[in-house]
């Protein structure tokens, strides 16, 4: 790995630890049992994981097997969210099932539920993959991730929480900007028109 | 005399015109005195606990709910009306039997009572207030409020109910 190579790995990690260690700062967590705090945290994880996601894909990152790495954090966001609606279903079960039934009074619960789903979907089909055929899976997957981009990062931005207003917005527009690069640069689209490409894209 | 004797235009036009007249509710009669009943807010009765004591203050204090309760039409001050107040505080979550009381209004329908400061939680900083028929007599509808504050450093909530008769 040369400079470039691990100043990347550096200003990731800081990208990530930056916001991280702002939230753990809160003086909102004084006041919030364990189980709260762990799903607000796992929130943060998840929306952190979704900038090196991208990042894994897109090439800029060496030094490990990159594609391997992407299936295992793409584990460790699906936790990561089933932690998070869990710990929040425990900490107040009628805010969270409000949330979950589209009737919930915070506008940005709809927001973070239409981003769990699309991360289910993005994980369904990443596990079925070999079934459902190219098309579907290289469509489908950039599809279900683009939703959970925009969910999420609409959903982290209109929350008032635990996490710094100038960190959050800062890891908000790194996420939004690396999936917008890298969804680009994949072009899956590209398969819904040109049968041939798709078999060179393979 | 008059003879009618309409061509397209006039009937597309004076039919939109009646279509716009009514669809817009201009034809209601005017309502602008009466005092309109104050919904139920969605979220509002999540973690409420019915029947939650009335009591002087909740826990430790220094953030003030205050409000009126008036009767919808005529805006009466309702007196001796018992509302519950909950929130998550600095002192605790919203589900805790703690983080509840109840206050009753006075002789002008005002009520005011003393909790601990509410924080954001859920995203929002918020409170919820409760009006229950159950818990009150001559038949007003229970209303169940999520209120949200302007700023989360505030350290008072105000809140207005209007009841409307059963």
């Amino acid at each position: 790995m040369n400079l470039r190579g691990a100043l990347i790995w550096v200003a990731l990690a800081l990208a990530i630890a930056v916001p991280i260690l702002a939230a753990a700062q809160s003086p909102l967590l004084q006041w919030r049992d364990p189980i709260y705090i762990i799903a607000g945290f796992s929130g943060i994880i998840g929306l952190a994981l979704m900038l090196v996601q991208p990042l894994l894909i897109s090439g800029v990152l060496r030094g490990v097997r990159t594609r391997r790495v992407h299936v295992w954090l793409g584990v460790g966001l699906l936790s990561a969210v089933i932690v998070h609606v869990v710990g929040l279903w425990i900490t107040s079960p009628p805010d969270v099932v409000d949330a979950l039934l589209f009737r919930s009074p915070t506008p940005f619960s709809v927001w973070g539920v239409m981003a769990m789903w699309a991360v289910f979907v993005a994980a369904l089909l990443a596990a079925f993959r070999k079934r459902v055929g190219l098309r579907i899976w290289r469509v489908g997957h950039s599809t279900a991730v683009a939703v959970v981009i925009t969910g999420t990062v609409v959903h982290a931005w209109l929350i008032q929480g635990a996490m710094e207003t100038v960190t959050k917005g800062a890891l908000c527009f790194m996420v939004f900007g690396a999936g917008v690069w890298v969804l680009r640069q994949r072009q899956a689209w590209r398969v819904l028109f040109n049968k041939k490409n798709a078999k060179q894209l393979l | 005399m008059v003879i009618l004797n309409p061509t397209r235009r006039t009937i597309i036009s004076s039919g939109g015109a009646a279509l716009i007249v009514g669809a817009s509710g201009l034809t209601t009669p005017a309502l602008a005195q009466a005092i309109a009943p104050t919904p139920t807010m969605r979220g509002g009765a999540n973690n409420y606990r019915a029947g939650a004591p009335v009591v002087d203050k909740i826990g430790n204090g220094g953030f003030w709910t205050t409000g009126t309760v008036r009767r919808a039409g005529d805006g009466a001050p309702l007196a001796g009306r018992r509302i519950q107040v909950w929130a998550h505080t600095t002192e605790g979550h919203e589900r805790d039997e703690g983080s509840h009381g109840a206050t009753l209004t006075d002789a002008d329908g005002m009520f005011r009572i003393e909790m601990p400061q509410i924080v954001p939680a859920f995203g929002q900083p918020h409170g919820h207030l409760a009006y229950d028929a159950d818990y009150n007599e001559d038949g007003f509808e229970t209303v169940f409020l999520r209120a949200l504050m302007a700023s989360a450093t505030d350290t008072s909530l105000q809140v207005e109910f209007v009841l409307r008769p059963v």
